[in-house]
């Protein structure tokens, strides 16, 4: 679409292109000598600041804060391919009365702040005196909002099989459960995977959340690192190298989620169209189109 | 349910103070997010390299931070690199240069649904790029865009709960003066989701009016 929005640039057109190619190039080294600036002003990058992270201790501590993040989202992905699997099944089954109920709990987790969720296991449990582990708190709290984004997920692959496909089995007299294990799933699975890693992504975003109720993951190493006032409070340095670790393994993921995509729309092996990724990319930030879509 | 209604009645400057500040956050942010996503897309389309390439680095460098990490490194990092921000500015600024990334998104997808032909008879008229994006383009696509934009502000108000963490007394900071209160845990959060749920319905309905009526018109 991009490239017929306009025509290819005559002599004027390419003259305007490139003063704002300058202009933004200006633009673009202004900013980052700004931020250089900044840096050096104040220091970031001195000895000291930098020492710490020589040190095999620190390594391991950053390593143990990512060895924890790892952990929290690989519990909670796999307890929210569950709840997904189970809460898709109950909203596409035939009965009302598992139906409704289901549709309420997912439309409702969807709804709810993904901080409130994981108030409820940190929080209430306190108050209790009850102990529970800041680690299920916040794999909990991730496992029932994204479980609930999943069946979503699900869902809608499941429905994005053409009709022609059930009916097809149907008629030569399958069962509902032979109909959806060996006719609709597998081709669902195709379509809707794309958008299930760009989830999974989203997921392993959210498990930073688990710095806020304290659970000893990345970021919170981060924050250990940086608040040391005998190596000068190096914050900006250790917020910069968990950002690349971040960025890094997310970047990674979404493009494995691209390349799925791209394939599974070559793929002949499926009926059913791709469920969109972007979908999952709303739903992102946190509540899917809602409570709605 | 006497108690439950007595967390929120003895409480209810806190409810009303944090609430405000999560409405607040959220205008602010909104508005925010949307002017400069809306940029960030009118980059990646344009006709300049450069321009495409700044507009993609940002996507991609912000959508795959954790807001958190944004907020953590505005509120502790901010400081040392002698640009302290008060809490509740930088909460505003990380929550608009997280959420602009993702609207640029939509935005950018929704000019994509609009078929290739109105540009291309449109420039066969003679129209020039500004024409052709703000008088064919933009207007078409604005119908596809709503509802996804919606669904992104829905979950940018979600996350206002985030600036919590960050010394922001806003809707999701409640628990914490509750607990310190010694108040009734589960009923503070209850209160704290029907809230968001009166704050998320009305864009809901508007979302879903709008799908409605302009879903049909294409």
């Amino acid at each position: 679409m991009t490239d017929v929005l306009y025509d290819l640039p005559g002599p004027r057109a390419r003259a305007r292109n490139l003063v704002i190619a300058v202009l933004t190039t200006v633009g673009v080294v202004a900013v980052a000598a700004y931020v250089a600036y900044r840096l050096i002003a104040t220091d970031q990058f001195s000895e000291l600041r930098l020492t710490q992270f020589q040190y095999t201790a620190v390594q391991q501590e950053l390593l143990n804060g990512l060895l924890a993040t790892l952990k929290a989202a690989v519990i909670a992905t796999a307890l929210a391919l569950v709840f997904g699997a189970v809460f898709a099944a109950a909203r596409l089954s035939d009965h009302a009365l598992i139906r409704v109920p289901a549709t309420w709990v997912v439309e409702l987790f969807r709804a709810i702040p993904l901080l409130i969720l994981i108030f409820f296991f940190y929080y209430v449990p306190l108050q209790y005196k009850l102990h529970i582990d800041t680690l299920w708190a916040l794999v909990l709290g991730l496992t029932l909002y994204n479980g609930s984004v999943l069946a979503e997920i699900f869902r809608a692959g499941i429905l994005a099989v053409p009709r022609g496909q059930s009916e097809a089995a149907y008629a030569i007299g399958l069962r509902k459960t032979q109909v959806m294990v060996s006719v609709l799933l597998p081709q669902a699975v195709r379509a809707m995977l794309p958008a299930i890693v760009s989830q999974l992504v989203v997921l392993l975003k959210d498990t930073a959340l688990g710095f806020i109720i304290t659970y000893p993951e990345l970021l919170y190493a981060a924050k250990q690192i940086g608040s040391r006032g005998s190596f000068d409070f190096p914050y900006v340095v250790s917020y910069l190298i968990v950002a690349a670790i971040y960025i890094g393994i997310c970047s990674a993921l979404s493009a494995f989620a691209y390349w799925l995509q791209k394939r599974m729309s070559r793929s002949r092996r499926t009926a059913a169209r791709p469920v969109p990724i972007d979908q999952a990319a709303a739903a992102e930030a946190g509540g899917v189109g809602g409570v709605g879509a | 349910m006497n108690t439950f209604l007595h967390t929120l009645t003895d409480n209810g400057e806190l409810f009303w103070r944090g609430f405000k500040t999560t409405i607040e956050l959220f205008l602010i942010s909104a508005i925010g997010s949307l002017v400069l996503g809306t940029l960030l897309a009118a980059a990646r389309v344009s006709p300049v390299p450069i321009l495409r390439a700044v507009g993609m680095t940002y996507v991609q460098v912000l959508r795959n931070t954790p807001l958190t990490l944004i907020f953590a490194f505005l509120v502790f990092a901010g400081p040392k690199l002698d640009i302290g921000l008060e809490y509740f500015p930088s909460a505003c600024v990380a929550l608009i240069a997280y959420t602009s990334a993702f609207i640029c998104e939509v935005v950018r997808a929704g000019v994509n649904t609009v078929s290739p032909g109105q540009a291309e008879a449109a420039r066969a008229l003679g129209m020039t790029f500004p024409q052709v994006t703000g008088q064919i383009v933009l207007p078409q696509a604005f119908r596809s865009i709503v509802p996804p934009l919606m669904s992104v502000l829905i979950a940018m108000l979600k996350n206002t709960t985030i600036a919590a963490g960050f010394s922001v007394v806003e809707a999701g900071a409640i628990p914490q003066y509750m607990s310190e209160r010694g108040e009734n845990q589960f009923a503070t959060l209850i209160w704290i989701v029907i809230g968001f749920l009166l704050l998320i319905a009305p864009l809901v309905t508007l979302q879903r009016t709008l799908e409605r009526k302009w879903g049909v018109a294409r």
